[in-house]
């Protein structure tokens, strides 16, 4: 039992993993807080349900929702965020604008029903991992989001792209003045980021199914693991992670009704000794 | 005349007008033009924070809809409304206290996330903690006290506390502590270096914000008589932080201009489509690129009477 819950905590760890590194790649090069993540996690979902079920292909579904979501992100930056770019407050609350619509274009494309995406044979059915039978596609997805953390690690500690994010996270003034186009790390950035929103809307989609609201709970998660991990860190995101999955999937076993409220804790208890998080930086 | 024998002259003027209102309005329209003033109060008292100390919340739909709910359940249960309204700015209050012992150490961008975090931690618990709340189904109950059952003498009550509430909040921040927040929002640092306690001064702020937020959600349970998620949910902070925006920040009586606006804009849209939050959305963002000092704002600067005391939203 104990094992059971403890896999079902760190499969969704590394579900809230694809999501809020987006989440704060962005954060932390660009300053923005991007309110619209949730809903694009819901497109992503969405987009990648409607090709899965239309193709039969789970892989497909994948690209096109990190190509759609991609493209959607790129509206929002070079459409709407050059207007307002250097002032942060209004940044994020034209990205909650923009969120809105989001949702509500979604509703109107997929209405209210909830919808989950179709999981491809080889990964249905179940395991014995340590002594129970677990579903083959929860494992995927921790198997998934560990590769990812790998890939993201990579990217940015060896190559020249992942050097400069580095750089501009910490000065991207600096950066520019050494004849850097930071401009175009930052479109870059942006669009990697909302990518792995698609992403997570199709492996969310597949267990956690997609219905109107599950933008807004997504993103309660991804700004819970941000707080905590602290802006732009990459372990920050993973520790956040494996933290919120775990005490939510706990939680909701003992307090069924108060799930929320046990994210609340660690949240509240970290603030009070570490303002930006576990890995934040001050700037 | 001096600035505040003008400001209160106006305002008295205002709230005669106001109060002759109804005698030229249908019943419908006296209906919104309650709602304009309880969500005018709840924009002022995102406006205590945002103009004038300097952080924007996006939790004060939460605070106010906590309160909704406890008159709502207590008065259900058969406490007297008296009671209950008491009961429920006190649990608002409460609320507003916990959520500032966290946001204070936070500033700009960070206390906007923090505070909506934790609006979307009461908006779960409300949607989820079926036995009290009654899950998404909400809770209904006719509770206004039959003495305020007509729309008229409603309309007058509520405008009546308006104004009491209203004069409460400008000159809570024209008192020296306003004024000290006011520094805050200008220089924490330098406030600190002249002795002052910030975060106490915050919480304190946070807490007084979150005292009238409570009051218009007590207020709002009256009206309404029904309350379900969506009363805590983001978009009323949303619309509150917009209504805030749009009357102008920092203007403090701009709220009651930007929550017309808003909810005559509502009414429209919703008469004739049902993509109520699609345009909501789209009046974010366009006031984001192009007015983000408001209504009320931007009338200042155009006329410029004096040195524009109103401010487009802090730099964070």
């Amino acid at each position: 039992m104990i094992s059971f819950q403890i896999l079902n905590g760190l499969t969704f760890a590394a579900l809230l993993f694809v999501v809020a590194s987006g989440f704060t790649l962005i954060f932390g090069l660009l300053r923005i807080v991007n309110l619209a993540h949730g809903a694009m996690y819901l497109i992503g979902g969405y987009i990648g349900y409607t090709v899965g079920v239309k193709t039969g292909s789970f892989a497909l579904g994948g690209v096109c929702a990190m190509i759609g979501v991609a493209c959607i992100g790129f509206i929002l930056d070079q459409g709407l965020l050059r207007f307002v770019r250097g002032n942060e407050l209004r940044q994020v609350l034209l990205t909650l604008g923009f969120a809105f619509v989001l949702n509500d274009m979604a509703l109107v494309i997929w209405g209210g029903d909830s919808f989950t995406v179709p999981i491809p044979e080889a990964l249905r059915g179940a395991v014995n991992v340590f002594g129970v039978f677990y579903p083959k596609y929860r494992l995927f997805v921790l198997v998934v989001g560990i590769l990812l953390f790998i890939l993201l690690w990579l990217l940015l500690q060896k190559t020249r792209l992942g050097a400069l994010i580095r750089a501009g996270v910490d000065d991207a003034e600096m950066v520019e003045a050494s004849g850097v186009n930071i401009r175009r790390v930052f479109l870059i950035t942006f669009l990697l980021g909302s990518a792995l929103a698609g992403l997570g809307g199709l492996m969310g989609g597949a267990f956690l199914s997609l219905y109107p609201s599950a933008d807004a709970e997504i993103l309660v998660f991804s700004l819970a693991i941000v707080i905590i991990g602290g802006r732009g860190s990459l372990p920050g995101v993973a520790v956040g992670s494996l933290l919120v999955g775990l005490l939510n999937t706990f939680g909701q076993v003992m307090f069924p009704e108060l799930a929320y409220f046990v994210i609340f804790g660690p949240m509240a208890v970290l603030l009070a000794f570490r303002p930006l998080g576990l890995f934040g930086k001050a700037t | 005349m001096t600035d505040t024998t003008r400001t209160l002259t106006i305002g008295l003027v205002t709230v005669i007008v106001a109060a002759l209102l109804p005698f030229g309005l249908s019943n419908y329209q006296v209906g919104l033009a309650t709602e304009v003033l309880i969500f005018g109060i709840l924009a002022m008292s995102i406006d205590i924070l945002a103009g004038f100390a300097g952080r924007t919340s996006l939790g004060h739909g939460a605070i106010f809809g906590v309160s909704t709910y406890v008159v709502i359940y207590l008065v259900s249960n058969g406490t007297s409304p008296v009671l209950a309204l008491a009961a429920a700015i006190l649990a608002a209050t409460l609320v507003a206290a916990v959520f500032a012992l966290l946001a204070v150490r936070t500033s700009g961008v960070y206390f906007l996330l923090l505070t909506l975090a934790l609006g979307m931690i009461v908006w779960g618990i409300c949607l989820r903690w079926t036995q009290v709340t009654g899950g998404e189904n909400g809770l209904r109950g006719d509770i206004r006290p039959a003495a305020l059952y007509d729309h008229r003498v409603f309309y007058w009550v509520v405008l009546a506390a308006t104004a009491v509430l209203a004069f409460g909040i400008w000159r809570f921040v024209r008192s020296p502590f306003g004024l000290t927040l006011r520094g805050i929002r200008d220089s924490e640092s330098r406030m600190r270096s002249l002795g002052y306690n910030v975060p106490l001064h915050l919480f304190i702020g946070f807490t007084v914000s979150g005292f009238f937020a409570g009051v218009a959600g007590g207020i709002y349970a009256f009206f309404n008589n029904f309350v379900s998620p969506s009363t805590v949910a983001l978009t009323q902070s949303v619309e509150g932080l917009l209504m805030t925006i749009v009357g102008g920040v920092g203007t403090l009586f701009g709220a009651f201009v930007g929550a017309a606006a808003i909810i005559t804009l509502e009414n429209i849209v919703s008469s004739s489509t049902e993509r109520w939050q699609t345009v909501l959305g789209l009046t974010f963002i366009v006031i984001m690129i192009f007015a983000p000092e408001g209504i009320v704002g931007k009338l200042r600067i155009l006329f410029r009477r004096r040195k524009p005391k109103s401010q487009a939203l802090p730099k964070a």
